[in-house]
């Protein structure tokens, strides 16, 4: 038995120039960063105020911050296809053969959904959620760390691939056979499987977390009808991740039951169903969807309201569009596969129902059109991105729909036109989402304002890359082009796949913009410095300070109506000057820091790897590792410092006097 | 600006309906109506998201904070009248399209038969790593990467799969439909017209799948049958050793005949793949997968 | 600046949504049951695996050749009675008899063993004749779900372990009371689900 299981010198590719020099970047990067934090001696400050942190602006900090970082390393995937398919046209192979092509693509895909827009959102439910609902924390802050550093040991396994063995050449939805032993041997879909098993159950654990934290930590006074908009939409997201993830975690083990152990769910042989796979995968695959967007159709709705200085328009519709698409969105899973040859009437079943789906997203797009009718729209870099993420989720939309229906189905399924399509409604509606949310909290997070003039350059290129990049991917898929194709022989296709990366360099250049925005941000941070409300904003984060303390909120605030803040701030226009009453102080139970998230993903990490290389010994001690910090975790006593009204009474005061200036 | 863009990418997609080779430019029933659908709900949804992207970029410009002209009304956000509208008009939308694309499942449905006074030609696809086979049972011959058909008479296809999913696709033709083993699909499609079409698999398969690629060749209905007979005349005899050979992984192979095949070889195909675990196959298997 | 808005005087009491944080014993137990939920949830996709696969046993044997009625009741008497055991362990708890507690925490956790050991047997039974998870699709999906619960029941057993050492080391203290009430609602999950697979897998698979 070898020691190191199917481990040895040949599974890093020293022969492949591209993925050695990724790979010596990645850890040149890795190496220069941890030993600059060392040499300056952040360790014990990183350790004490993020890696143990409990905090949920901590921790929404980091989960973007990770979002971000892979986006890059997702996106030059995106390049790297775009410029093989604009070469490798007639005779030509490209650049990529296709081992390495099929990889790219798979890594682009699994990446961009599960490492990329999902921490987006969830690092922006994190940090927004408990101020917006007026408490102090999550639910369960610990495990919020938890779920964080388990993400993020996904997100190490996924890197470790690049140079350790070599990621799944499946697709990111590893359609089973192919995905089998028997047709993927090498140790690609293991990566994939434990990458998205272990970032799975931190995921999950986000779901329950908020779903506990928006039914059962509001407010005082902060009833259903109460909550802001984005609280609904995440309530409905995290009620898809708790209903959805499971059924994921459940087919991937039976997946990975097959490859470890023989078994026969999707197999070729043993009378193994593959198509069961494929149901399984999208009953999980389409809620997803709607996890992603939901999320940004709450941001939208905060953007559009606060930018137009009014309410939003239809607050009932909208929640229960909301709660609606929720519903729906498990009802539609079929119309991923329309062409496996199911009945008619299961086809224009499913068909029907996918529609049914467009009319609560069309009654948002017409409640955020009357929001801004009749306001008075400052044009700040969020809502350009809200403007521009309504007329082109329009479009991506309408070609949705198109798709529903069953035999337009049948000639643009699996064609660039899908491909065009789901990038127009993620592109469109969750990354121009997120950019908007990022833009409007940022000065909540940090206590200063973005860089105007670089968000909106960051803007302009992101959306006419968009339309560049996958207009021509729509003609492209009429005009017959099948995705994931390594060379193709038809040159007619070639000019539009040119124009397609020319937009993906625009969209580079709007990345670019961003990187820019953020460091010149941070240099002019003195000039850039904000209040606890920049935007003359409506919710209840807009009342703490910017960046708030770890408590939030020196006394919980009280809630008698929606869009509270506002109306809190109308009403002392009115009184003029009619100075309240001291607030009384009380002291607050907060959460001990904890390091079980780190120590927990630490053995996560030992655990894939040492399955996905069957190194079993290794595996039994990370186990063991697991078990061994969850019951040390569980024997510690005290789990709350508490912060003295005093401190609470001096810290508000001078906030207080700071906006009083 | 996005207007203009979508605008021209909408007059290439019409200018482009004359030459492309897709869904655009039909050969045969299937296809035709296929177009005919997808054109019928593009033009009811475009008549209700143009204006809607209009009066998006209308209102967001008017209502600017620096027009001094229009008015405020930080009060407005509710009105039963508009939220009903805001309901409908979607709603109605999707009756619409609901209708066609129900319609649409029943009419198009992949498993029904093309109504014609001739009888269909039948053909046994199966897709193999990476290339693709056709078996004619009824001629008793079979062809690779080259499907020829005789123009103006519908084909019945039954498609499985010796392995790995693939998606059989014929653009000009008509839709696609999945191959996967241990089972059989059915399809029909007809060309109208003598022609070459482009065919290809449509469902990512492995490493060759790029190659994957096969001609269709419509021809007369007299010279179908010169063909047919011209193929029972050479080549070799598709018998299990054959197909043992033939299902090897290899890609970007030149199309041939068989001149024979071994009967009722489409119903082993979807048996074996579906035979008890046999730890010696699985060998076999695994180790050809990995040979190449 | 302050956001509080004092409630006005002779307005109705704030309805339940709207009293403010719930107490963290309520919010425990409520986010478990959320967790409980997505097992079942986790748990109903290996079902519909079981349902799909049923009559998949590639000519291998079927559940009506390998299923024995008899030690399978045995197995839902021992697990049903857990429950009730780990039911007076709540009471014992609730009026902090230690004693008590260990006492039904010690029987549960015997049924649960018993349990877990028939289970084991059966599995060990039916791979020694041929039937193991390899043979066809029907058995990799009994072996998944079945065992799978199994898992479920073996982690109960650890946790109950780790929880009476709690009890002994810190006391029936409010986290150690919580984490009890949690161990019951998932032991009482467990018997649910075992319910819903007694009759999908072994009286449904019994029938041609």
């Amino acid at each position: 038995m070898n020691l190191l299981g199917k481990l040895d010198w040949s599974a890093i590719p020293f022969d492949q120039p591209i993925i050695m020099g990724a790979g010596a970047f990645m850890v040149l990067a890795i190496v220069g960063i941890l030993s600059w934090v060392t040499l300056k001696g952040y360790v014990p400050y990183l350790w004490r105020e993020w890696i143990t942190s409990v905090d949920h602006k901590r921790i929404g900090v980091m989960y973007f911050l990770l979002a971000l970082v892979m986006l890059l390393r997702g996106f030059s995937d995106a390049i790297m296809m775009r410029a093989q398919q604009a070469v490798a046209a007639g005779g030509s192979q490209g650049y990529l053969p296709p081992e390495h092509f099929d990889q790219v693509f798979s890594a682009h895909g699994t990446i961009m959904i599960f490492f990329v827009a999902m921490p987006f959102v969830i690092g922006l439910m994190n940090f927004v959620l408990p101020l917006q609902l007026g408490v102090r924390d999550v639910a369960f802050p610990t495990l919020n760390s938890v779920s964080f550093w388990l993400t993020a040991s996904g997100v190490l396994l996924i890197n470790v691939s690049l140079v350790v063995g070599e990621f799944a050449k499946t697709g990111w939805i590893a359609y089973p056979p192919l995905s089998e032993l028997q047709f993927s041997p090498g140790v690609g879909v293991d990566y994939y499987l434990w990458s998205l098993q272990i970032s799975g159950v931190g995921t999950l654990l986000t779901g329950i977390n908020f779903v506990t934290t928006i039914l059962k930590l509001r407010a005082p006074g902060m009833g259903y009808m109460r909550m802001p908009v984005f609280c609904w939409t995440s309530l409905a997201a995290n009620f898809l991740i708790v209903a959805a993830f499971p059924v994921l975690t459940a087919t991937l083990a039976m997946l990975l039951l097959d490859r470890y152990l023989g078994f026969h769910f999707f197999t070729v042989d043993g009378q193994g169903n593959a198509m069961m796979y494929v149901n399984l995968f999208w009953v999980w695959g389409h809620p997803e969807v709607y996890i992603l967007i939901l999320p940004p159709f709450g941001i939208f709705s905060e953007v559009v309201a606060t930018f137009s200085g009014k309410p939003l328009f239809g607050y009932r519709s909208m929640v229960a569009a909301t709660m609606a698409i929720c519903i729906l969105s498990f009802l539609v899973w079929l119309h991923h596969f329309f062409t496996m040859g199911a009945s008619a009437d299961v086809n224009g079943f499913f068909g029907v129902m996918t529609m049914i789906i467009a009319v609560p997203t069309g009654v948002k797009v017409f409640n955020w059109l009357f929001t801004m009718y009749g306001g008075r729209i400052r044009f700040e870099v969020p809502i350009l991105w809200s403007v521009g993420f309504m007329v082109t989720f329009v479009i991506g939309g309408m070609t949705g729909v198109l798709m529903a229906v069953p035999p337009a189905d049948f000639q643009l399924h699996n064609s660039l036109f899908l491909v065009a399509h789901f990038h127009n409604v993620i592109i469109g509606g969750v990354v121009f989402g997120v950019m908007a949310g990022y833009n409007y909290w940022f000065p909540k997070a940090f206590g200063f304002k973005l860089d105007e003039r670089w968000g909106r350059a960051s803007f302009w290129c992101w959306l006419i890359g968009f339309y560049v990049a996958f207009m021509p991917l729509y003609v492209l898929g009429l005009m017959g082009m099948t995705r994931r194709m390594q060379h193709y022989d038809n040159v007619a296709w070639q000019p539009w796949l040119v124009v397609a990366t020319i937009g993906t360099v625009i969209i580079l250049g709007g990345i670019a913009c961003q990187i820019v925005q953020l460091v010149v941000s941070i240099r002019d941070r003195d000039l850039l410095r904000v209040t606890g409300d920049p935007w003359n904003g409506r919710t209840l984060e807009w009342s703490t300070a910017s960046p708030p303390p770890a408590w939030n909120f020196a006394v919980l605030p009280q809630v008698a109506e929606r869009d509270t803040y506002w109306v809190t701030k109308q009403r002392a226009g009115e009184q003029q000057a009619q100075p309240e009453p001291p607030p009384q102080y009380e002291p607050i139970e907060m959460p001990k820091n904890s390091p079980v998230g780190f120590v927990n993903a630490f053995f996560a990490v030992v655990i894939g790897f040492a399955l996905i290389w069957h190194i079993w010994w290794m595996a039994g001690l990370g186990l063991f590792g697991t078990f061994l910090t969850i019951l040390i975790f569980a024997f510690r006593d005290g789990d709350e410092t508490e912060v003295p009204a005093m401190q609470l009474a001096q810290f508000d005061r001078l906030y207080r006097a700071g906006v009083a200036i | 600006m996005r207007l203009r863009l979508l605008a021209t990418s909408l007059i290439g997609v019409v200018t482009l309906a004359g030459c492309s080779e897709g869904v655009l430019s039909p050969q045969g029933p299937v296809a035709a109506a296929e177009r005919l659908v997808l054109f019928n709900s593009l033009g009811i949804m475009l008549a209700i998201v143009i204006p809607t992207i209009l009066a998006t970029l209308g209102v967001a410009f008017w209502f600017r904070s620096s027009n001094g002209r229009a008015r405020y009304l930080p009060d407005f956000e509710y009105s039963g009248r508009l939220e009903l509208l805001v309901w409908s008009i979607p709603a109605m939308t999707v009756l619409l399209v609901g209708g066609v694309a129900w319609v649409g499942a029943h009419d198009l449905d992949p498993r029904k038969p093309i109504a014609s006074a001739v009888d269909p030609v039948r053909v046994q696809v199966v897709s193999l790593d990476w290339k693709w086979l056709f078996i004619y049972p009824d001629q008793g011959i079979a062809s690779v990467n080259r499907l020829t058909i005789p123009a103006g008479t519908p084909v019945s296809f039954e498609l499985t799969s010796s392995g790995v999913m693939n998606s059989f696709f014929v653009p000009q033709l008509g839709g696609q439909i999945y191959t996967m083993a241990g089972m059989a699909t059915h399809l029909h499609l007809q060309a109208d017209h003598p022609g070459t079409y482009r065919g290809l698999s449509a469902q990512y398969s492995g490493e060759g799948f790029a190659d994957m690629r096969f001609a269709v060749d419509a021809v007369p209905a007299a010279a179908f049958s010169q063909w047919v007979n011209a193929t029972r005349d050479a080549g070799p005899m598709l018998d299990a050793q054959a197909y043992a050979d033939l299902a090897r992984p290899s890609e970007a192979v030149s199309p041939f005949t068989y001149r024979d095949v071994a009967p009722d070889l489409f119903n082993h195909i979807q048996s074996f793949a579906a035979q008890p675990n046999d730890p010696a196959r699985l060998a076999v298997l695994t180790s050809q997968r990995t040979d190449k | 600046m302050n956001v509080t808005v004092a409630v006005e005087a002779g307005k109705p009491l704030p309805s339940a949504s709207e009293a403010g944080p719930a107490p963290k014993r309520v919010v425990v137990a409520y986010g478990f049951w959320i967790f409980l939920l997505s097992d079942i949830v986790m748990f109903s996709a290996l079902f519909a695996g079981y349902a799909v696969l049923r009559h998949a046993t590639a000519g291998g044997p079927t559940g009506a050749e390998l299923f024995s009625q008899g030690r399978v009741a045995i197995e839902t008497a021992c697990l049903l009675a857990s429950s009730y055991t780990c039911g007076l362990m709540a009471l014992a708890v609730n009026s902090r008899r230690r004693h008590g507690t260990y006492l039904a925490a010690l029987l549960t956790f015997a049924l649960g063993a018993a349990f877990l050991a028939l289970e084991m047997r059966e599995f060990a039974d039916m791979i020694a004749h041929g039937a193991s998870p390899q043979r066809s699709a029907f058995l990799s999906s009994f072996f998944a779900l079945v065992g799978c619960h199994g898992i479920h029941v073996a982690a109960g057993l650890i946790w109950l372990g780790v929880m009476m050492a709690q009890v002994a080391v810190k006391g029936l203290q409010a986290p150690v009371l919580r984490r009890l009430q949690c161990f019951s609602l998932f032991w009482h999950a467990l018997d649910i689900i075992w319910i819903g697979l007694f009759t999908v897998v072994y009286l449904m698979g019994i029938a041609p």
